[in-house]
């Protein structure tokens, strides 16, 4: 039985005509995928689907009449609920507070119920407990508990498990199939295609705002689906080759900070190093210390000259100066966030590049080489592949993959000793991605050392030599990448030491 | 009467105004508004109030005619800020500037006029105190005064009304995807904001001082402004910061009256200083900061 179709719907924002005659037909008791690159227009489907947007053309049918949405009330009321990717919590409350902004009830009475929930779709989390103090994973249980509380027959997930250590995804897997067997459909957006496989029963497909499939996704091994969202043959990362090492260009030894935000993570006795010609990476759930340890080694955070020398960049200690002086030293930094951090979005790609190329001949007696500044900007456009208007475009126009190429271009073009890299594919799409990934191979291959924070543990086998996995502000051991599994990694994220240390 | 009798027995209504300023504003800021007009909504809730208690309409209908005056004042702030997403702190300083010339124009024929105070009430038993008895003898505003500030306290800890608040002014993104009109919830608070202004504009000019003067609130707007800052948001730590420069604005006093051999410029500016380091000193928790600070405030919300 169909609960939910769509037929001929559009969106169009100015001249970005981001959905196109959709048409899709979600049965009840379905776990249905949403599978498309990053501006493939899954985002706005949803909003429209969750009434935030309303559709220029097109009807939406639910339960066989049709229905237009203006407010995700009128969403709710109707039982259609949604778990965000950015979670919608309130941090300085406690997830009981957070949950009766949406269900009405006694704090004592909703707090039972959330524990009753819990239990139920293994959903464990302690209602009286501070939202900034959970885990991404207890966060996003909250935000399931939320929807689930007003009881909805359609649960939309927005990437749910971008954030997620693999055990956790197994566990939320469990708790989405336990729905769907009570009559909940699912709408799981997501374009990691094994999940897809493993869990969905449909998949539809989008690619630039129109539909191009569905498909059983347990009928298609995950290539094939591949080629269906980016619409041609998958680029191929050639995998990094056994050369040997050279000598260190960053050591941290038994770093401890204590941060003064009080919701940061502390670190404990951090020792790591890094070589020349070779990729390290550092995998965990976010939160446990990456952002901390990010803005150590970037100079962002800096120690007490009296510190001792327990940051060195190309063997000098760097623990107490800021980050122009490191970058002075060969290291270039791709951060976490694009916006803000990695580019100022109200600036032009020229502008951007001239932030940190600034060395590269940009600057002539104190003033800007505007045409040098454009030389530079339009070769990293090309070398990476940046899909934009032109290098007077306005870096916050750009769409998260191809800014984030941008970066990683600008960056690269810096020709760094040392490339620190903090989640450099997050939320980008999987073309742009591999470009990313290859882009990085190529460079250690020229012998510059790097390093790589990232959530996606598929990313880090794939590109890195050597791992370590950070939990609660500790660093594992270093892991040899060719002599372990995902599942070793997995153990160390959620403390379970068994892993095997090399 | 000692000098410490003669403190207790003041405090609270030399703290009154900037106790009602600083609760509205706390509110205002709670959900995520920064209205910086405080002074210029006091100044024109003094003289609204002080015109309508020298016509002798009474001190009830002054104060409801300050607080609206005040309100309407800053439902002008609220469309600047909210609607038309200024920013809130060029607007604010703007609205405070109109609220003084407001003020001043009103005001040209009544300067330098009296208006008789409120009597005090004395609490039974508790005013017959020796040294403290002072302190439980105080005029019904004050009363309203500290209750007012007991009701934000529970509104904010114990409601669902608090609690949106909150979340209004912590995340607004969150607050409107999950379903609440953030626009309005940020208008009833600056409106409220503006009422308690008003009100503690009229309690300086109709009854702690009564007489009308052009400037009289001297700067107490913004006083309050920074009491909310360092009280971290919490309106246990206002009152007590209200009351802290209560007093020390009246032991100033006492001690320049008893002639102590001291420079009165150094005296006066006492206040200030002793206020700003109590408060810096228990605003230094980043903690208390981090769980009551106010994420989205005076950034311009639009969906």
């Amino acid at each position: 039985m169909t609960l939910l179709s769509l037929r001929g719907l559009s969106k169009t924002y100015g001249t970005v005509r981001a959905n196109r005659h959709i048409d899709l037909d979600v049965a009840q008791g379905s776990i249905h995928a949403i599978l498309g690159e990053n501006g493939a227009g899954k985002s706005t489907l949803m909003k429209l689907i969750y009434g935030v947007e309303t559709p220029d053309e097109g009807t939406l049918h639910w339960h066989g009449k049709p229905l237009s949405l203006t407010s995700p009330n009128e969403a709710r009321a109707q039982g259609i609920g949604m778990v965000f990717q950015h979670f919608s919590l309130f941090e300085t409350m406690r997830v009981v507070d957070n949950i009766s902004l949406v269900v009405p009830g006694t704090s004592r009475a909703l707090a039972a119920r959330i524990r009753a929930l819990g239990e139920d779709y293994g959903l464990e989390v302690d209602p009286l407990a501070y939202v900034h103090a959970l885990s991404v994973g207890e966060r996003q249980r909250v935000e399931i508990i939320r929807c689930l509380m007003t009881d909805p027959k359609l649960l939309i997930l927005d990437e749910p498990t971008s954030v997620l250590p693999p055990q956790s995804v197994e566990r939320l897997f469990i708790t989405l199939r336990r729905l769907r067997d009570r009559g909940v459909s699912i709408l799981f957006i997501s374009h990691k295609l094994e999940e897809i496989r493993a869990l969905c029963d449909r998949a539809t497909i989008l690619r630039d705002g129109t539909v191009t499939g569905t498909v059983d996704p347990r009928d298609h091994d995950a290539r094939a689906l591949a080629q269906m969202v980016i619409g041609r043959e998958m680029p191929h990362v050639t995998p990094p080759e056994g050369k040997a090492p050279g000598k260190v260009l960053l050591e941290l030894a038994g770093l401890d900070h204590r941060p003064d935000d009080p919701f940061a993570q502390a670190l404990h006795g951090i020792s790591l190093t890094v070589r020349e010609g070779e990729i390290v990476g550092i995998a965990g759930v976010s939160g446990n210390g990456q952002g901390e340890l990010a803005r150590l080694i970037s100079g962002e955070t800096r120690r007490h000259p009296q510190a001792g020398a327990e940051v060195l960049m190309m063997g000098k200690p760097v623990g107490h100066l800021g980050p122009a002086a490191r970058r002075r030293l060969g290291l270039a930094f791709v951060p976490e966030e694009r916006l803000g951090r990695g580019a100022v979005p109200e600036m032009s790609l020229s502008d951007n590049s001239l932030l940190t190329a600034h060395g590269l001949g940009l600057v002539r007696r104190g003033l800007i080489d505007r045409a040098a500044e454009r030389r530079l900007t339009n070769d990293i456009i090309a070398t990476c592949d940046v899909r934009t208007p032109g290098p007077q475009a306005e870096a916050g126009a750009l769409s998260g993959g191809n800014l984030q190429k941008f970066i990683v271009g600008r960056e690269i073009a810096l020709a760094p000793k040392l490339l620190f890299a903090s989640q450099p594919t997050w939320g980008v799409d999987i073309g742009a991605a591999t470009a990313i990934r290859r882009r990085l191979a190529d460079l250690k291959a020229g012998g510059t050392g790097i390093l790589v924070i990232s959530e996606e543990i598929e990313e880090l086998f794939e590109i890195c030599d050597r791992l370590h996995v950070i939990r609660e502000g500790c660093l594992s051991p270093s892991l040899k990448v060719s002599e372990i599994g995902p599942e070793d990694v997995g153990r160390w994220m959620i403390g379970a030491e068994g892993g095997k240390a090399a | 009467m000692s000098a410490i009798g003669f403190i207790l027995a003041g405090m609270l209504a030399a703290a009154m105004p900037f106790l009602l300023a600083a609760l509205g504003e706390l509110v205002c800021e709670r959900a995520g508004v920064l209205n910086l007009g405080i002074e210029g909504m006091m100044a024109l809730g003094a003289v609204v109030g002080f015109i309508i208690v020298h016509s002798s309409g009474g001190h009830l209908l002054g104060f409801a005619g300050a607080g609206l005056a005040s309100m309407v004042l800053a439902l002008v702030f609220g469309w600047l800020a909210l609607a038309v997403r200024a920013n809130q702190v060029a607007a604010g300083l703007a609205i405070g500037i109109l609220g003084s010339g407001l003020s001043a124009l009103f005001g040209k024929s009544f300067e330098s006029q009296t208006v008789t105070g409120l009597p005090k009430h004395a609490l039974p038993w508790l005013s017959e105190l020796p040294v403290l008895g002072g302190l439980f003898r105080q005029d019904v505003a004050v009363w309203l005064g500290l209750l007012a500030a007991l009701a934000i306290w529970a509104l904010l800890r114990f409601t669902k009304l608090g609690l949106v608040i909150r979340a209004v002014g912590e995340n607004p993104h969150a607050a409107r995807a999950i379903g609440y009109k953030v626009i309005a919830i940020r208008y009833a608070a600056v409106a409220f904001g503006g009422l308690m202004a008003g009100f503690a504009g009229a309690y300086a000019s109709t009854v702690y001082t009564p007489l009308w003067a052009e400037g009289m609130i001297a700067g107490r707007g913004w006083i309050a402004v920074a009491l909310v800052v360092f009280a971290t948001w919490m309106p246990g730590r206002l009152v007590f910061g209200a009351m802290l420069f209560g007093a020390v604005s009246l032991s100033q006093l006492a001690a320049q009256a008893s002639g102590v051999a001291l420079n009165s410029q150094l005296l006066s500016s006492l206040p200030y200083v002793m206020t700003i380091l109590v408060l810096g000193v228990i605003s230094a928790n980043r903690g208390l900061l981090k769980m009551n600070g106010v994420a989205s405030l005076g950034e311009p919300f639009g969906p």
